[in-house]
């Protein structure tokens, strides 16, 4: 059993916990996922690392209350554990020699991209980010963020804080007068396949995250299989980062929806949503 | 006296009608009664042909002659004396091209069921053996050196059991959150009950063999790191990465690698989702791409799981085919059809980019090719579409690289096996062997156990040499 060490709620849908996993702690990378089953009926769902403190011991997660396990996992409070938590899975970030970077996050995705940029502050590169989310209720890490970039953008959709807009938007403005050695990009397909557009154009190389649909982490069931430069890939092996401007996302949008009908059902039967 | 019946007794076995649609198991085993007949259809040979044909080399005359005076756990305790999962060999081990080939009894008429006796004596085991009896064997003194070895499937399991046998500290890191590798994730229920697995590695756990779950190794530890906590490693990580056929259309939704497909139904359960979180997808008609004991699990699992017609696409004759005849048989009672000499050109979807059928060609059977096979040859012009929603394919798995990429000193095939000394099973780095399908590439559960035991005796030798 993995103990909840500390929860915090970053926003109505997402929220942070610190798994103790000392031996997983040790060897983390930003850039790599463990895999978490929180009891004897659960699924096994792929969760990017957010962070981790050696000393400490600790893994930490943050994630969506989207489906069945997530909703399930928000429930759990500091004290509980959860059943089986596997990692580190997959390739760490390749965030070396770089002088000016872009980090580009966008909803949950921002989660996933702050280590990144942390990690590429540490190396001593100049970060910009952007964050863009809904509305400004949905904000997260804006503190941590700022104390590790050159410069914060902070989009919503509907004006409500920051940048009235989408990342791109930001990416665009800032393009016409600057540029980057490269650009990361983490967060919805479809947000990461309209940053890659630009930055193939701009000639930038581009880095995106796939999470994708996956059981095991190890390279077994090929479910998280991804197009990527015309040839199939796997996630969680050879992944989770890609050349963004190689990625099939389109492919990648309608497989991430294989199970959509299952993962409502399921949500229904164990209470977490109504209907 | 010599039972000279010349076949074998039945195997009592669930209606084919009834057992299509119910995950238990499939054939029934034998009562008392039905063992000692058929254990007196045994010769009782001095010079024990069918011995040869073990891997694990159980004493097998004299187990049968156990079971023919009745005396059934003396019969399990010769057949546990040399193999660490005798439940799960008496009911997957392809027993006709081994053991069973070798019996002398097989030249007029059948051999003994030596497979079917095997599995009688570990299931009466099973049944009768109260816990304080098995208490007694452990406690055992340690040997002061320890072995690490890597994945709980046939072949570490029985390196592990063979090793805590001779007396050395053992643990098993398993990267699944279950132990048992192919016997828990790939093998469906209805041909080996999770709970016959699940006791037999609680024995081997009694002997003092720990299991740590959730350990990836190649990330969360290395194989040097390994080699620092413990005196040697034993590496059965298996044949873990599907294969796909690289043709239009593979990564639609409702294609499956045999993988995901059986994993997604016996270590997760999918088939009592929504009891169970996961879930799988099952068309109204089911396409299994291959023909070898694998392609018969997935389709007979998809039958079960309620697709209505469910095909066996193979592109080589039905005498090609590589799974066990006892397989296809019990696929075909069970209604599954077989397609042969048809190969799958492309799947088609529709703009939901869910399957909606497969393009096949047919084939015609030319000259033999290196496998000693007749290579099937596409016949011009027979393209044709099949209906279909799900599209599972069964064409076998290559080494899991994991290991390999994080090893640099551990020699490998340029297909990703790992080399070793096929004597010793060691590879590349000292104190460092490896077996079954991760040296040998996909074959059979009893191959993997042989290497495992082979791997046991070698690191013996090399522990107590050190």
């Amino acid at each position: 059993m993995f103990k909840i060490v500390s929860k915090r709620v970053l926003n109505e849908s997402v929220h942070m916990m610190d798994i103790e996993a000392p031996m997983i702690a040790a060897k983390a990378k930003a850039g790599q996922f463990i895999i978490l089953r929180i009891d004897e009926v659960g699924e096994r769902i792929p969760l990017t690392i957010a962070g981790y403190d050696r000393e400490k011991g600790i893994i930490k997660i943050i994630f969506q209350l989207v489906g069945k396990t997530t909703m399930h996992l928000g429930t759990l409070e500091a004290g509980d554990a959860i059943k089986d938590f596997v990692g580190p899975l997959g390739r760490a970030s390749e965030l070396e020699g770089y002088k000016k970077a872009c980090v580009i996050g966008g909803g949950l995705g921002v989660a996933i991209a702050y280590p990144q940029a942390k990690e590429l502050h540490k190396l001593g590169a100049e970060v910009d980010i952007i964050a863009g989310f809904r509305n400004k209720d949905l904000i997260i890490l804006e503190d941590e963020m700022e104390q590790i970039s050159e410069n914060l953008y902070i989009t919503t959709d509907d004006g409500s804080n920051g940048v009235k807009g989408f990342v791109t938007d930001i990416l665009k403005k800032n393009l016409e007068n600057t540029t980057y050695d490269v650009v990361i990009a983490i967060g919805p397909l479809i947000m990461m396949k309209f940053v890659a557009q630009i930055t193939k154009a701009a000639g930038i190389k581009t880095i995106v995250s796939m999470n994708s649909v996956m059981v095991d982490g190890t390279g077994m069931c090929g479910g998280c299989r991804v197009t990527v430069g015309g040839e199939t890939k796997f996630a969680c092996v050879d992944g989770p980062d890609f050349d963004g401007h190689l990625v099939d996302f389109d492919e990648a949008m309608v497989r991430s929806l294989q199970y959509k009908e299952e993962e409502e059902h399921s949500c229904k039967l164990g209470g977490y949503l109504n209907g | 006296m010599v039972d000279m019946r010349k076949d074998k007794y039945p195997m009592p076995e669930q209606d084919p009608e009834v057992r299509n649609k119910n995950y238990q198991e499939v054939a029934l085993g034998y009562t008392e009664e039905l063992a000692v007949l058929e254990a007196k259809r045994c010769l009782n040979c001095k010079h024990k042909p069918c011995m040869k044909g073990c891997p694990v080399k159980v004493d097998i005359p004299g187990f049968i002659m156990k079971i023919k005076d009745g005396k059934f756990e003396e019969a399990y305790q010769i057949i546990a004396g040399t193999n660490s999962l005798p439940a799960v060999c008496g009911r997957v081990c392809p027993q006709e091209t081994q053991c069973e080939e070798l019996c002398v009894r097989a030249i007029k008429g059948e051999s003994v069921g030596i497979g079917r006796l095997e599995r009688f004596a570990a299931d009466w085991h099973m049944e009768h053996t109260v816990e304080q009896e098995e208490d007694a064997l452990t406690g055992q003194i340690k040997a002061a050196k320890s072995i690490a070895v890597v994945g709980a499937g046939p072949a570490g399991l029985t390196c592990a059991g063979d090793m805590a046998r001779k007396g050395y500290d053992v643990t098993v890191y398993e990267a699944f959150h279950e132990p048992g590798g192919v016997l828990t994730y790939g093998i469906p229920e209805f041909r080996l009950p999770k709970d016959i697995v699940k006791k037999e590695i609680a024995i081997l756990e009694k002997f003092g063999v720990e299991i740590m779950l959730n350990m990836v190794i190649g990330k969360i530890l290395t194989i040097k790191e390994l080699l620092n906590k413990h005196d040697a490693v034993f590496i059965g990580t298996g044949a873990g990465l599907p294969r796909f056929m690289k043709i239009p259309g593979e990564n639609l939704n409702g294609v499956y690698s045999a993988n995901e497909f059986l994993t997604r139904i016996n270590l997760m359960k999918a088939y009592k989702f929504p009891e169970y979180d996961t879930p799988v997808k099952i068309g109204r008609n089911v396409a299994v791409i291959g023909g070898g004991n694998v392609a018969m699990d997935a389709a007979r699992s998809a039958k079960r799981l309620g697709a209505e017609n469910v095909y066996i696409i193979y592109r080589r004759g039905e005498e090609e085919l590589p799974a066990r005849l006892e397989e296809i048989q019990h696929a075909k009672e069970e209604g599954i059809i077989f397609r042969l000499l048809n190969n799958p050109v492309s799947i088609r979807g529709n703009d939901r980019g869910s399957v909606t059928g497969i393009e096949c060609i047919s084939m015609e059977l030319g000259a033999p090719d290196d496998s000693g096979r007749r290579r099937p040859v596409e016949i011009k012009g027979s393209e044709h579409m099949m209906d279909m929603e799900t599209v599972i394919v069964a064409i076998g798995q290559t080494p899991n690289p994991l290991i390999k990429s994080t090893t640099e000193e551990l020699k490998t095939a340029s297909w990703g096996g790992i080399i070793v000394n096929e004597e010793t099973m060691e590879t590349s780095i000292p104190g460092v062997y490896a077996g079954g399908d991760i040296v040998t590439g996909a074959a059979t559960v009893i191959l993997a156990m042989g290497a495992g035991k082979t791997a046991a005796d070698a690191m013996d030798e090399y522990l107590k040499s050190k």
